[in-house]
């Protein structure tokens, strides 16, 4: 057995970079720069530099993957899959994290000072996708030196973020594990970040989106988190974690909070508002939307797929069904893919990829072993 | 070096491919026949296995394996994908037979077909004298937790393949501890095919 230990302290570094005139040009024309991404690292690069993998974050995430912040009792996001004998275990691998574009952790995002006005970009920042986050996180995989990630890899979006990869530097991954994710937006997955969008610009705080130095638009901001968390979970674990459990002995017979269930939602809407910006929220949401990998200009016609994958889904993942995955592979075969699928039997929903971690980790540890092993 | 290999029908599997083939192994199980042929003999090897357990058993073994049913696992596969495709004792258990051989055949240049056979002189004599469902050496199961589907024999599948026009290549029949060639469809427990689609050759 190995050992499993903490990542430990960590810090969350800063790279800038794309100063103008040298900006990024985005897919919608636009151009961005210059552009700060929060990053931490985990383990040590080789001297060969082919032991790197990225992970990508999803909607809400950060750069924060594992190890703690000093004086944190809580760890990074993903600690239980990374650090000394883990998932991604950092004595072999070294693992690289960023904070999207757009986001609110350290990276450029709209609540980041515009050069150009002194304030914050607020709606004046561009509309981002996730081809865009990827080149972003590929100037930085540049700064390190890294020719050939030995992987990427996340969950939900950083899923998405990972097949990106793949379809615009698939010279430069060797391997792929996309979890929990999707080839395109489905209109059902639209439709939820409409109303969640919806609720953010509904509130009169929002103010068109120029509300730094006034508060967030809080209540709007929280409503769309209740809605995003019950995406996130399944009837069944649901029924596991709450039931019809009363706060109170006895119905109020008032518009209170009765439920457990309830009561857990509000508490996640209210701490979701202090810590993430809502046009962050905004912005990423619209990027998940746009995403959609089947339509032509991302199609590599005939070219054979290189990049080795472990693709995972879980059973009762209704935001992102196993379909979708299914969807991933039946595009792998047709390309002749050395791939492997595994849907995993699980109630947590679409949170299981943040918390079925034996399963994942033996998947991923021994999926990671094999490639890693290849052109040695 | 040499292997032990413990099962006969994988022996003969195994003696069959050529090293180097891509092969695809429907209902790969816990992929022990696959990782004989990725390790000795060098193949592009792919399961399709529907079991979640045996997934991470294979996956333990650095094989590639997709997580889903053998009858929907073929259609995306462009013609020819493969060198062999092997549905060994997994074809009884699928829903549509014909389709999948069908499709086995359409996505391999030769498809290996391992099943056992159901007209053993002792599933007869246990059908004749006793009037019960042969439970055998290759047919273990009791009727109630069998997860077979189809029941055939040696005779059915050369009947099968003469009606949709395929190919016998090679025929193997296996015993209890070595191979048979005296009346198979009456002495052998299993057999193993090569097939391949009449019109190629």
């Amino acid at each position: 057995m190995t050992n499993e230990g903490s990542a430990g302290i960590v810090k969350t570094q800063l790279f800038t970079f794309a100063q103008p005139p040298g900006e990024l040009k985005l897919e919608s024309g636009q151009v961005l720069g210059p552009i700060t991404l929060a990053y931490e690292t985990y383990g040590t690069l080789n001297a060969a530099r082919d032991n790197a993998i990225l992970v990508a974050h999803a909607l809400s995430g950060d750069a924060h993957a594992a190890g703690f912040h000093e004086g944190d009792k809580d760890p990074g996001w993903w600690d239980s899959m990374i650090g000394p004998g883990k998932a991604f275990d950092t004595n072999k691998y070294f693992v690289i994290c960023s904070n999207v574009i757009g986001g609110c952790k350290g990276s450029t995002g709209p609540s980041s000072v515009n050069p150009k006005t002194g304030k914050p970009y607020a709606l004046d920042f561009p509309i981002i996708t996730i081809s865009d986050m990827v080149n972003a996180q590929r100037y930085l995989i540049d700064h390190f030196g890294i020719d050939k990630l030995l992987c990427v890899v996340g969950g939900s979006m950083g899923g998405m973020q990972t097949l990106q990869w793949v379809a615009s530097y698939p010279e430069r991954v060797k391997s792929a594990i996309p979890i929990a994710t999707a080839l395109k937006h489905s209109p059902q997955q639209i439709a939820f970040d409409e109303v969640g969008r919806q609720a953010v610009m509904a509130d009169p705080d929002w103010r068109e989106g120029d509300y730094y130095g006034h508060g967030q638009p809080e209540k709007g901001l929280a409503l769309a988190r209740m809605i995003g968390h019950i995406t996130y979970m399944s009837d069944q674990s649901m029924e596991e974690k709450f039931s019809r459990r009363l706060k109170e002995k006895n119905y109020s017979f008032k518009f209170k909070t009765d439920f457990e269930v309830e009561g857990y939602l509000k508490y996640r809407g209210d701490s979701f508002v202090k810590r993430f910006d809502a046009n962050s929220y905004l912005y990423i949401t619209k990027a998940l939307d746009y995403f959609d990998l089947t339509s032509d200009k991302h199609k590599h016609h005939g070219k054979h797929q290189e990049t080795k994958f472990l693709v995972i889904a879980f059973k009762s993942d209704w935001l992102y069904p196993a379909y979708q995955a299914q969807e991933i592979v039946r595009q792998l075969k047709i390309r002749h893919a050395d791939a492997t699928y595994c849907e995993i039997r699980s109630t947590y929903g679409h949170d299981a990829f943040l918390l079925e971690t034996e399963e994942q980790t033996h998947l991923i540890s021994h999926f990671l072993k094999k490639v890693h092993k290849e052109g040695h | 070096m040499e292997t032990r290999i413990k099962r006969m029908d994988h022996e003969i599997i195994y003696g069959i491919v050529e090293p180097g083939s891509r092969v695809l192994d429907l209902g790969c199980g816990e992929g022990d026949l696959l990782y004989l042929l990725a390790k000795e003999k060098n193949v592009k090897a792919q399961g399709v296995e529907l079991d979640e357990s045996a997934i991470y058993k294979c996956v333990e073994k650095g094989l590639s394996v997709f997580h889903g049913d053998i009858d929907s696992g073929l259609k995306d596969y462009p013609d020819k994908s493969f060198d062999y495709v092997i549905l060994n004792q997994s074809m009884q258990e699928v829903k549509k037979v014909d389709f999948v051989i069908e499709e086995a055949l359409r996505v391999g240049s030769r498809v290996i077909v391992g099943f056992p056979n159901f007209a053993y002189w002792r599933a007869r004599m246990r059908l004749f004298f006793k009037g019960k469902t042969p439970v055998t050496r290759s047919l273990p199961y009791r009727w109630y937790n069998t997860p077979n589907l189809h029941f055939l024999s040696i005779s059915d599948f050369k009947g099968f393949c003469r009606e949709k026009g395929i190919a016998i290549e090679a025929e193997h029949y296996l015993g209890k501890r070595s191979r048979v060639r005296l009346l198979p469809n009456l002495f052998a427990l299993n057999a193993v095919f090569v097939v391949t689609s009449d019109s190629k050759n």
